[in-house]
Protein backbone atom coordinates (compact mmCIF):
# COMPACT_ATOMS: atom_id res chain seq x y z
CA UNK A 1 0.00 0.00 0.00
CA UNK A 2 1.64 3.63 -0.97
CA UNK A 3 0.81 5.60 2.24
CA UNK A 4 1.85 8.41 1.05
CA UNK A 5 -1.62 8.64 -0.71
CA UNK A 6 -2.84 8.64 2.87
CA UNK A 7 -1.07 11.66 3.99
CA UNK A 8 -3.12 13.31 7.04
CA UNK A 9 -4.45 16.92 5.33
CA UNK A 10 -6.14 19.99 7.39
CA UNK A 11 -9.98 19.66 7.93
CA UNK A 12 -10.89 23.52 8.29
CA UNK A 13 -13.05 24.31 11.02
CA UNK A 14 -16.05 27.33 11.14
CA UNK A 15 -13.10 29.05 12.85
CA UNK A 16 -10.41 28.50 10.85
CA UNK A 17 -11.61 28.57 7.31
CA UNK A 18 -10.63 32.44 6.65
CA UNK A 19 -6.80 31.32 7.09
CA UNK A 20 -7.65 28.05 4.51
CA UNK A 21 -9.73 30.05 2.42
CA UNK A 22 -6.90 33.18 2.25
CA UNK A 23 -4.32 30.11 1.31
CA UNK A 24 -6.58 29.23 -1.82
CA UNK A 25 -6.24 32.59 -3.40
CA UNK A 26 -2.71 33.13 -2.65
CA UNK A 27 -3.07 35.47 0.41
CA UNK A 28 -1.73 34.87 4.20
CA UNK A 29 -4.45 35.80 6.24
CA UNK A 30 -3.99 36.21 10.30
CA UNK A 31 -6.05 37.30 12.89
CA UNK A 32 -5.39 40.48 14.86
CA UNK A 33 -7.26 41.47 18.53
CA UNK A 34 -9.10 44.40 18.38
CA UNK A 35 -8.67 45.06 21.76
CA UNK A 36 -5.45 44.35 22.60
CA UNK A 37 -3.60 44.51 19.08
CA UNK A 38 -2.25 40.75 19.90
CA UNK A 39 -2.01 39.16 16.55
CA UNK A 40 -2.99 35.50 16.83
CA UNK A 41 -1.90 32.28 15.48
CA UNK A 42 -3.68 29.59 14.62
CA UNK A 43 -6.62 31.01 14.26
CA UNK A 44 -8.78 30.90 17.91
CA UNK A 45 -12.16 32.27 18.46
CA UNK A 46 -10.31 34.17 21.38
CA UNK A 47 -7.17 36.27 21.56
CA UNK A 48 -4.51 34.12 23.67
CA UNK A 49 -3.83 37.95 24.56
CA UNK A 50 -6.77 38.95 26.80
CA UNK A 51 -9.15 36.47 25.88
CA UNK A 52 -10.92 38.90 24.06
CA UNK A 53 -13.61 37.54 21.10
CA UNK A 54 -12.72 40.24 18.62
CA UNK A 55 -10.38 39.45 16.60
CA UNK A 56 -10.18 40.60 12.67
CA UNK A 57 -8.77 38.39 9.60
CA UNK A 58 -5.68 40.91 8.69
CA UNK A 59 -4.21 39.49 5.19
CA UNK A 60 -0.45 40.25 5.60
CA UNK A 61 2.90 39.87 3.63
CA UNK A 62 3.55 35.86 4.49
CA UNK A 63 7.18 37.39 5.39
CA UNK A 64 8.97 35.49 7.69
CA UNK A 65 12.41 34.53 9.53
CA UNK A 66 13.72 30.68 10.51
CA UNK A 67 13.43 30.22 14.18
CA UNK A 68 14.57 26.65 14.00
CA UNK A 69 14.47 23.28 11.67
CA UNK A 70 15.15 19.53 11.75
CA UNK A 71 16.33 17.60 8.52
CA UNK A 72 14.64 14.19 8.80
CA UNK A 73 16.40 11.05 7.64
CA UNK A 74 13.84 8.65 8.20
CA UNK A 75 9.91 9.80 7.83
CA UNK A 76 8.34 11.08 10.93
CA UNK A 77 5.36 9.15 9.11
CA UNK A 78 5.23 6.60 6.64
CA UNK A 79 2.73 8.85 4.93
CA UNK A 80 5.99 10.92 4.61
CA UNK A 81 8.47 8.37 3.05
CA UNK A 82 8.11 10.84 -0.35
CA UNK A 83 9.29 14.34 1.31
CA UNK A 84 12.75 12.65 2.03
CA UNK A 85 14.64 14.34 3.95
CA UNK A 86 11.92 16.23 5.84
CA UNK A 87 12.50 19.97 6.20
CA UNK A 88 10.53 20.82 9.21
CA UNK A 89 10.46 24.14 10.12
CA UNK A 90 9.56 26.34 13.05
CA UNK A 91 8.66 29.88 10.91
CA UNK A 92 7.63 33.93 12.47
CA UNK A 93 6.05 36.03 10.83
CA UNK A 94 7.36 39.38 10.37
CA UNK A 95 3.78 39.97 13.02
CA UNK A 96 5.26 37.84 15.58
CA UNK A 97 3.28 34.93 15.16
CA UNK A 98 5.09 31.68 14.72
CA UNK A 99 3.81 28.27 12.63
CA UNK A 100 4.73 24.69 12.05
CA UNK A 101 5.87 24.76 8.23
CA UNK A 102 8.52 22.61 5.98
CA UNK A 103 10.76 24.48 3.47
CA UNK A 104 10.89 23.91 0.12
CA UNK A 105 13.50 24.64 -3.12
CA UNK A 106 15.79 24.86 -0.69
CA UNK A 107 19.73 23.00 -0.31
CA UNK A 108 20.43 21.49 2.98
CA UNK A 109 23.29 23.13 3.86
CA UNK A 110 21.58 26.68 2.92
CA UNK A 111 19.00 26.24 5.51
CA UNK A 112 20.42 28.08 8.35
CA UNK A 113 18.32 29.98 11.61
CA UNK A 114 17.77 33.41 11.19
CA UNK A 115 17.21 33.18 7.47
CA UNK A 116 14.74 35.46 5.99
CA UNK A 117 11.92 33.29 4.34
CA UNK A 118 8.74 33.93 1.77
CA UNK A 119 5.78 32.17 1.36
CA UNK A 120 4.89 28.89 -1.34
CA UNK A 121 1.29 28.56 -1.74
CA UNK A 122 1.34 24.81 -2.41
CA UNK A 123 -2.01 23.27 -3.26
CA UNK A 124 -2.18 19.75 -1.91
CA UNK A 125 -5.60 18.89 -2.99
CA UNK A 126 -9.05 20.60 -4.48
CA UNK A 127 -9.95 21.97 -0.86
CA UNK A 128 -6.33 22.48 1.03
CA UNK A 129 -3.40 24.59 -0.08
CA UNK A 130 -0.73 24.28 2.81
CA UNK A 131 1.93 27.03 3.10
CA UNK A 132 5.46 26.50 2.98
CA UNK A 133 8.17 28.53 3.05
CA UNK A 134 11.19 28.85 0.61
CA UNK A 135 14.64 31.48 1.40
CA UNK A 136 14.43 35.18 0.05
CA UNK A 137 17.11 34.69 -2.56
CA UNK B 1 4.01 29.05 50.10
CA UNK B 2 3.98 25.41 49.70
CA UNK B 3 4.76 21.88 51.38
CA UNK B 4 5.98 21.89 55.07
CA UNK B 5 7.61 18.65 53.32
CA UNK B 6 6.24 15.85 56.34
CA UNK B 7 4.88 13.22 53.67
CA UNK B 8 7.54 10.95 52.04
CA UNK B 9 8.18 8.41 49.36
CA UNK B 10 8.39 5.17 52.06
CA UNK B 11 8.35 2.17 49.73
CA UNK B 12 8.99 1.21 46.25
CA UNK B 13 8.47 -0.90 43.16
CA UNK B 14 10.04 -1.28 39.98
CA UNK B 15 9.55 -4.30 37.34
CA UNK B 16 12.60 -5.11 34.93
CA UNK B 17 12.43 -3.20 31.73
CA UNK B 18 12.83 -5.11 28.92
CA UNK B 19 12.99 -4.18 24.72
CA UNK B 20 11.76 -7.92 24.59
CA UNK B 21 8.94 -8.33 27.26
CA UNK B 22 9.67 -12.32 28.54
CA UNK B 23 7.51 -12.48 30.72
CA UNK B 24 3.84 -13.34 31.06
CA UNK B 25 1.00 -10.29 29.31
CA UNK B 26 -0.82 -8.78 32.83
CA UNK B 27 -4.06 -6.27 32.14
CA UNK B 28 -3.33 -2.81 33.46
CA UNK B 29 -5.19 -3.40 36.54
CA UNK B 30 -3.35 -6.55 37.40
CA UNK B 31 0.23 -4.36 37.00
CA UNK B 32 -1.09 -2.15 39.39
CA UNK B 33 -2.56 -4.56 42.05
CA UNK B 34 0.64 -6.54 41.75
CA UNK B 35 2.72 -2.75 42.07
CA UNK B 36 0.69 -2.08 44.86
CA UNK B 37 1.42 -5.25 46.71
CA UNK B 38 4.94 -4.91 46.14
CA UNK B 39 5.35 -1.38 47.39
CA UNK B 40 3.40 -1.90 50.66
CA UNK B 41 5.15 -5.22 51.21
CA UNK B 42 9.27 -2.77 50.54
CA UNK B 43 7.77 -0.05 53.13
CA UNK B 44 6.26 -3.03 55.23
CA UNK B 45 2.56 -1.76 54.99
CA UNK B 46 -0.58 -3.45 54.54
CA UNK B 47 -3.23 -2.85 51.78
CA UNK B 48 -5.51 -1.61 54.16
CA UNK B 49 -3.81 1.04 55.03
CA UNK B 50 -3.95 2.38 51.48
CA UNK B 51 -6.43 5.49 51.63
CA UNK B 52 -5.43 7.51 48.29
CA UNK B 53 -4.13 6.92 45.14
CA UNK B 54 -2.96 8.63 42.05
CA UNK B 55 -3.24 6.58 38.62
CA UNK B 56 -2.54 7.63 34.70
CA UNK B 57 -4.34 6.09 32.08
CA UNK B 58 -5.32 2.41 31.82
CA UNK B 59 -6.18 0.32 28.95
CA UNK B 60 -9.15 -1.57 30.62
CA UNK B 61 -11.24 1.97 30.33
CA UNK B 62 -11.13 5.05 28.94
CA UNK B 63 -12.95 7.31 31.71
CA UNK B 64 -13.87 6.57 35.88
CA UNK B 65 -10.31 5.31 35.27
CA UNK B 66 -9.67 6.51 39.25
CA UNK B 67 -12.84 4.50 40.80
CA UNK B 68 -11.79 1.94 38.07
CA UNK B 69 -8.81 0.93 40.07
CA UNK B 70 -10.12 1.49 43.28
CA UNK B 71 -12.36 -1.11 43.14
CA UNK B 72 -10.15 -3.52 41.21
CA UNK B 73 -7.34 -2.86 44.49
CA UNK B 74 -11.06 -3.03 46.91
CA UNK B 75 -9.50 -0.27 49.01
CA UNK B 76 -11.74 2.72 49.55
CA UNK B 77 -10.06 5.79 49.59
CA UNK B 78 -10.55 9.96 50.65
CA UNK B 79 -8.41 10.91 47.82
CA UNK B 80 -7.69 9.40 44.16
CA UNK B 81 -6.21 11.79 41.05
CA UNK B 82 -6.19 11.14 37.49
CA UNK B 83 -2.59 12.46 35.88
CA UNK B 84 -2.43 13.53 32.29
CA UNK B 85 1.16 15.15 31.90
CA UNK B 86 3.17 12.66 29.98
CA UNK B 87 6.76 12.24 30.60
CA UNK B 88 5.74 14.34 34.22
CA UNK B 89 3.08 12.15 35.44
CA UNK B 90 4.89 10.65 37.98
CA UNK B 91 6.50 13.32 39.23
CA UNK B 92 3.29 15.24 38.96
CA UNK B 93 1.68 12.44 41.13
CA UNK B 94 4.26 12.55 43.83
CA UNK B 95 3.71 16.23 44.85
CA UNK B 96 -0.14 15.84 44.62
CA UNK B 97 0.10 12.94 46.91
CA UNK B 98 2.44 15.14 49.42
CA UNK B 99 -0.02 17.56 49.28
CA UNK B 100 -3.05 15.18 49.92
CA UNK B 101 -1.25 13.87 52.91
CA UNK B 102 -0.28 17.21 54.36
CA UNK B 103 -4.02 18.43 54.24
CA UNK B 104 -4.38 15.42 56.50
CA UNK B 105 -7.47 13.52 54.19
CA UNK B 106 -5.11 10.99 53.81
CA UNK B 107 -1.95 9.16 55.02
CA UNK B 108 -0.94 6.53 52.88
CA UNK B 109 -0.90 7.35 48.83
CA UNK B 110 -0.05 4.55 46.13
CA UNK B 111 1.55 6.28 42.78
CA UNK B 112 1.65 3.43 39.95
CA UNK B 113 2.77 3.79 36.45
CA UNK B 114 2.50 -0.13 35.19
CA UNK B 115 3.85 -0.43 31.46
CA UNK B 116 3.90 -4.01 30.40
CA UNK B 117 2.28 -5.54 27.64
CA UNK B 118 -0.95 -6.57 28.03
CA UNK B 119 -3.26 -10.06 26.75
CA UNK B 120 -4.24 -10.12 23.37
CA UNK B 121 -8.19 -8.66 23.09
CA UNK B 122 -10.11 -10.83 21.35
CA UNK B 123 -12.07 -7.93 19.84
CA UNK B 124 -11.46 -6.55 16.08
CA UNK B 125 -8.51 -3.43 16.57
CA UNK B 126 -10.00 -0.49 16.21
CA UNK B 127 -7.96 2.50 14.36
CA UNK B 128 -6.79 4.85 16.09
CA UNK B 129 -5.15 8.23 13.66
CA UNK B 130 -3.36 9.45 16.75
CA UNK B 131 -1.91 6.64 17.89
CA UNK B 132 -0.89 6.06 13.51
CA UNK B 133 0.23 9.35 13.41
CA UNK B 134 2.27 9.52 17.48
CA UNK B 135 0.39 12.35 17.94
CA UNK B 136 -2.03 13.06 20.83
CA UNK B 137 -4.66 14.11 18.75
CA UNK B 138 -6.09 13.70 15.34
CA UNK B 139 -9.64 14.53 15.58
CA UNK B 140 -11.43 17.50 14.08
CA UNK B 141 -10.99 20.75 15.55
CA UNK B 142 -7.70 19.80 17.02
CA UNK B 143 -5.13 22.82 16.37
CA UNK B 144 -1.97 19.87 16.25
CA UNK B 145 -4.32 18.10 13.74
CA UNK B 146 -4.41 21.05 11.68
CA UNK B 147 -1.85 22.92 11.65
CA UNK B 148 1.19 20.47 12.87
CA UNK B 149 0.38 17.21 11.43
CA UNK B 150 -0.18 17.79 8.03
CA UNK B 151 3.79 19.08 7.61
CA UNK B 152 4.98 15.02 9.07
CA UNK B 153 5.47 17.54 12.13
CA UNK B 154 4.76 14.27 14.51
CA UNK B 155 6.19 12.17 17.87
CA UNK B 156 8.22 13.79 19.50
CA UNK B 157 11.91 13.63 17.44
CA UNK B 158 10.68 16.13 15.34
CA UNK B 159 10.39 18.51 18.40
CA UNK B 160 12.89 18.03 20.29
CA UNK B 161 15.32 18.41 17.05
CA UNK B 162 14.26 22.42 16.72
CA UNK B 163 14.77 22.77 19.81
CA UNK B 164 18.16 21.06 19.66
CA UNK B 165 19.17 22.89 16.28
CA UNK B 166 18.21 26.19 17.94
CA UNK B 167 20.19 25.65 20.89
CA UNK B 168 22.88 25.31 18.16
CA UNK B 169 22.46 28.24 16.86
CA UNK B 170 22.08 30.42 19.75
CA UNK B 171 25.04 28.49 22.01
CA UNK B 172 26.82 26.35 19.65
CA UNK B 173 26.75 22.54 19.84
CA UNK B 174 28.67 19.67 20.73
CA UNK B 175 28.06 16.24 19.21
CA UNK B 176 30.73 14.82 21.49
CA UNK B 177 29.66 16.25 24.27
CA UNK B 178 26.23 14.91 24.24
CA UNK B 179 27.89 11.60 23.48
CA UNK B 180 29.64 11.78 26.72
CA UNK B 181 26.53 12.26 28.53
CA UNK B 182 25.05 9.42 27.37
CA UNK B 183 28.65 7.00 27.67
CA UNK B 184 28.31 7.90 31.23
CA UNK B 185 24.40 7.42 32.01
CA UNK B 186 24.67 3.76 29.81
CA UNK B 187 27.68 3.06 32.28
CA UNK B 188 25.21 3.49 35.57
CA UNK B 189 22.90 1.66 33.43
CA UNK B 190 25.40 -1.59 32.89
CA UNK B 191 25.43 -1.66 36.86
CA UNK B 192 21.32 -1.60 37.14
CA UNK B 193 19.82 -5.38 36.79
CA UNK B 194 16.27 -3.54 36.37
CA UNK B 195 17.68 -1.65 33.29
CA UNK B 196 16.83 -2.46 29.57
CA UNK B 197 20.98 -1.96 28.90
CA UNK B 198 22.13 -3.89 32.15
CA UNK B 199 25.38 -4.89 31.17
CA UNK B 200 25.63 -2.84 28.06
CA UNK B 201 27.87 0.12 28.08
CA UNK B 202 28.68 2.00 24.83
CA UNK B 203 31.72 4.88 23.98
CA UNK B 204 31.16 7.95 22.71
CA UNK B 205 32.41 6.76 19.23
CA UNK B 206 29.72 3.94 19.38
CA UNK B 207 27.59 7.19 20.17
CA UNK B 208 28.67 9.52 17.61
CA UNK B 209 28.23 5.96 15.17
CA UNK B 210 24.68 5.75 15.31
CA UNK B 211 22.57 6.66 12.82
CA UNK B 212 21.25 10.29 12.48
CA UNK B 213 17.89 9.96 13.07
CA UNK B 214 16.59 14.09 12.54
CA UNK B 215 19.40 16.49 12.93
CA UNK B 216 20.92 16.91 14.90
CA UNK B 217 19.68 13.55 17.56
CA UNK B 218 21.50 10.47 16.92
CA UNK B 219 19.79 7.26 17.98
CA UNK B 220 21.45 6.34 20.93
CA UNK B 221 20.75 9.84 22.22
CA UNK B 222 17.10 8.93 21.91
CA UNK B 223 15.43 6.86 24.48
CA UNK B 224 14.15 3.24 23.36
CA UNK B 225 10.99 2.11 23.91
CA UNK B 226 10.50 -0.75 26.25
CA UNK B 227 8.14 -2.48 28.60
CA UNK B 228 8.22 -1.71 32.52
CA UNK B 229 6.29 0.42 34.75
CA UNK B 230 6.91 1.19 38.69
CA UNK B 231 5.00 3.01 41.63
CA UNK B 232 5.65 4.43 45.04
CA UNK B 233 4.09 4.19 48.31
CA UNK B 234 3.82 8.13 50.12
CA UNK B 235 2.76 8.34 53.64
CA UNK B 236 2.79 11.28 56.31
CA UNK B 237 5.71 11.31 58.79
CA UNK B 238 3.93 9.49 61.85
CA UNK B 239 3.44 6.53 59.22
CA UNK B 240 7.04 6.69 57.72
CA UNK B 241 8.40 6.07 61.42
CA UNK B 242 7.09 2.49 61.39
CA UNK B 243 8.16 1.45 57.71
CA UNK B 244 11.20 -0.47 57.01
CA UNK B 245 13.55 2.13 54.92
CA UNK B 246 14.91 5.71 55.55
CA UNK B 247 11.93 8.03 54.58
CA UNK B 248 12.67 10.05 50.94
CA UNK B 249 10.58 13.53 52.39
CA UNK B 250 8.96 15.66 49.43
CA UNK B 251 9.97 19.35 51.22
CA UNK B 252 9.73 20.87 47.70
CA UNK B 253 7.72 20.68 44.51
CA UNK B 254 7.43 22.78 41.41
CA UNK B 255 4.96 22.23 37.99
CA UNK B 256 4.81 24.76 35.13
CA UNK B 257 3.22 24.35 31.76
CA UNK B 258 3.43 27.06 28.88
CA UNK B 259 1.98 25.05 25.41
CA UNK B 260 1.66 21.55 23.84
CA UNK B 261 3.88 22.10 20.48
CA UNK B 262 7.11 23.92 20.67
CA UNK B 263 6.22 25.59 17.60
CA UNK B 264 4.52 27.82 19.59
CA UNK B 265 6.79 28.57 22.36
CA UNK B 266 7.92 31.71 22.69
CA UNK B 267 11.40 30.50 23.66
CA UNK B 268 12.96 26.77 22.80
CA UNK B 269 15.56 27.62 24.85
CA UNK B 270 13.96 28.61 27.94
CA UNK B 271 12.05 25.76 29.19
CA UNK B 272 9.18 25.00 31.69
CA UNK B 273 11.51 23.19 33.78
CA UNK B 274 12.90 26.71 35.07
CA UNK B 275 10.16 27.92 36.59
CA UNK B 276 9.41 24.51 38.20
CA UNK B 277 12.78 23.71 39.69
CA UNK B 278 12.92 27.41 41.16
CA UNK B 279 9.36 26.99 42.96
CA UNK B 280 10.92 23.35 44.08
CA UNK B 281 14.35 24.70 45.56
CA UNK B 282 12.80 27.90 47.10
CA UNK B 283 10.14 25.84 48.75
CA UNK B 284 12.70 23.21 50.10
CA UNK B 285 14.85 25.80 51.14
CA UNK B 286 17.89 24.92 49.35
CA UNK B 287 19.96 25.90 46.34
CA UNK B 288 21.22 23.59 43.24
CA UNK B 289 24.47 23.52 45.14
CA UNK B 290 22.81 21.22 47.90
CA UNK B 291 22.23 18.32 45.28
CA UNK B 292 23.63 14.93 45.92
CA UNK B 293 22.25 13.80 42.94
CA UNK B 294 20.03 14.60 40.20
CA UNK B 295 17.69 11.93 38.72
CA UNK B 296 16.62 14.10 35.28
CA UNK B 297 13.90 13.33 32.70
CA UNK B 298 16.01 12.23 29.66
CA UNK B 299 14.02 11.11 26.71
CA UNK B 300 16.88 12.80 24.94
CA UNK B 301 20.01 14.33 25.33
CA UNK B 302 19.05 17.81 24.54
CA UNK B 303 16.35 17.40 27.70
CA UNK B 304 18.99 16.61 30.32
CA UNK B 305 21.12 19.46 28.77
CA UNK B 306 18.08 22.13 28.89
CA UNK B 307 17.30 20.77 32.20
CA UNK B 308 20.76 21.00 33.94
CA UNK B 309 20.50 25.12 32.74
CA UNK B 310 17.33 25.88 33.55
CA UNK B 311 16.94 23.86 36.86
CA UNK B 312 20.45 26.01 37.68
CA UNK B 313 22.97 23.68 37.76
CA UNK B 314 24.72 25.68 34.98
CA UNK B 315 24.23 29.02 33.20
CA UNK B 316 22.28 29.24 30.39
CA UNK B 317 24.53 28.02 27.37
CA UNK B 318 26.97 26.78 29.59
CA UNK B 319 25.58 22.93 29.83
CA UNK B 320 27.75 21.40 26.66
CA UNK B 321 31.01 22.92 29.09
CA UNK B 322 29.59 21.53 32.00
CA UNK B 323 28.77 18.23 30.43
CA UNK B 324 32.25 18.37 29.49
CA UNK B 325 34.06 19.45 33.01
CA UNK B 326 31.82 16.61 35.11
CA UNK B 327 31.78 12.81 34.99
CA UNK B 328 27.94 12.50 35.47
CA UNK B 329 27.81 8.76 35.74
CA UNK B 330 26.84 7.19 39.85
CA UNK B 331 30.71 7.59 40.04
CA UNK B 332 30.86 10.68 39.06
CA UNK B 333 31.57 14.71 40.75
CA UNK B 334 28.00 15.30 39.81
CA UNK B 335 26.35 11.89 39.73
CA UNK B 336 22.83 12.31 37.11
CA UNK B 337 20.47 9.44 36.78
CA UNK B 338 22.34 6.68 38.69
CA UNK B 339 19.81 3.90 37.70
CA UNK B 340 20.91 5.08 33.92
CA UNK B 341 18.22 7.20 33.17
CA UNK B 342 16.11 5.89 30.67
CA UNK B 343 18.42 5.93 27.99
CA UNK B 344 19.86 3.49 30.21
CA UNK B 345 16.75 2.03 31.48
CA UNK B 346 14.43 1.93 28.29
CA UNK B 347 11.52 3.68 28.33
CA UNK B 348 8.18 2.94 29.17
CA UNK B 349 5.78 4.97 27.65
CA UNK B 350 5.15 7.71 30.71
CA UNK B 351 6.32 5.25 33.30
CA UNK B 352 9.69 6.30 32.11
CA UNK B 353 9.63 9.18 34.49
CA UNK B 354 8.85 6.94 37.27
CA UNK B 355 12.17 5.39 37.04
CA UNK B 356 13.61 8.97 37.97
CA UNK B 357 11.41 9.04 40.94
CA UNK B 358 11.86 5.20 42.14
CA UNK B 359 15.96 5.99 41.86
CA UNK B 360 15.79 9.07 43.84
CA UNK B 361 13.98 7.82 46.64
CA UNK B 362 16.18 4.37 46.38
CA UNK B 363 18.91 6.40 46.69
CA UNK B 364 17.77 8.33 49.91
CA UNK B 365 17.33 4.94 50.96
CA UNK B 366 20.71 3.97 50.85
CA UNK B 367 19.21 0.80 48.44
CA UNK B 368 21.43 1.64 45.10
CA UNK B 369 24.03 -0.69 45.97
CA UNK B 370 26.84 -0.76 43.50
CA UNK B 371 25.30 2.57 42.26
CA UNK B 372 24.91 4.23 45.77
CA UNK B 373 26.23 7.63 46.00
CA UNK B 374 27.87 8.24 48.89
CA UNK B 375 25.93 10.47 52.18
CA UNK B 376 23.25 11.20 49.61
CA UNK B 377 20.63 12.93 51.65
CA UNK B 378 19.13 15.39 48.58
CA UNK B 379 18.14 14.57 45.49
CA UNK B 380 16.82 16.58 42.63
CA UNK B 381 13.92 14.81 40.56
CA UNK B 382 12.68 16.26 37.24
CA UNK B 383 9.95 15.01 34.98
CA UNK B 384 9.13 16.05 31.37
CA UNK B 385 6.10 15.67 29.24
CA UNK B 386 4.95 16.58 25.70
CA UNK B 387 7.86 18.09 24.25
CA UNK B 388 9.41 20.51 27.00
CA UNK B 389 5.99 21.97 27.28
CA UNK B 390 4.87 20.24 30.36
CA UNK B 391 7.17 19.80 33.11
CA UNK B 392 7.79 19.15 37.32
CA UNK B 393 10.36 19.32 39.17
CA UNK B 394 10.87 17.49 43.12
CA UNK B 395 13.41 17.97 45.83
CA UNK B 396 13.25 14.84 48.14
CA UNK B 397 15.18 14.85 50.96
CA UNK B 398 16.28 11.80 53.33
CA UNK B 399 15.07 11.65 56.95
Amino acid sequence: MDMTMMKPLPHPTPVTRPFWDGLAHGEVRVQQCTECKTWVFYPRSHCNGCLSDQLEWRTVSGAATLVSFTITRQPTAPMFADEMPQRIAVVELAEGVRMTSTLVDVADDEIKVGMSLRPVFDAVSEDITLLRFTPVR
Amino acid sequence: MGLKGTAAIVGIAEYPHQRRYEGRRKFTLSQWAELTRMALDDAGLRASDINGIVCSDIREADMFTPATVVEYLGQPVNFAERIDLGGATAVGMIWRAAAAIELGICDVVVCALPALPIPTSPLPRELNPAVWYQSSSANWGSPQAEFDIPFGNLAQNCGYATIAQRYAAEFGYDPRAMARLVAQQRRSGAQNPLAAFYGAPVSEDDVLASKMIADPLRMLEIVMPVAGGGAVVLASAEVAARCRHRPAFVKGFGEHLTIKTPTYAKDLCRTPVGPASRQAFGMAGLTPAAVDAAEIYDCYTITVLLTLEDAGFCGKGEGMQFLRDHDLSYAGDFPVNTHGGQLGMGQAGAAGGMTQVVEAARQIMGRADVRQVADCNTVYVSGTGGVMSEQSALVLQGG
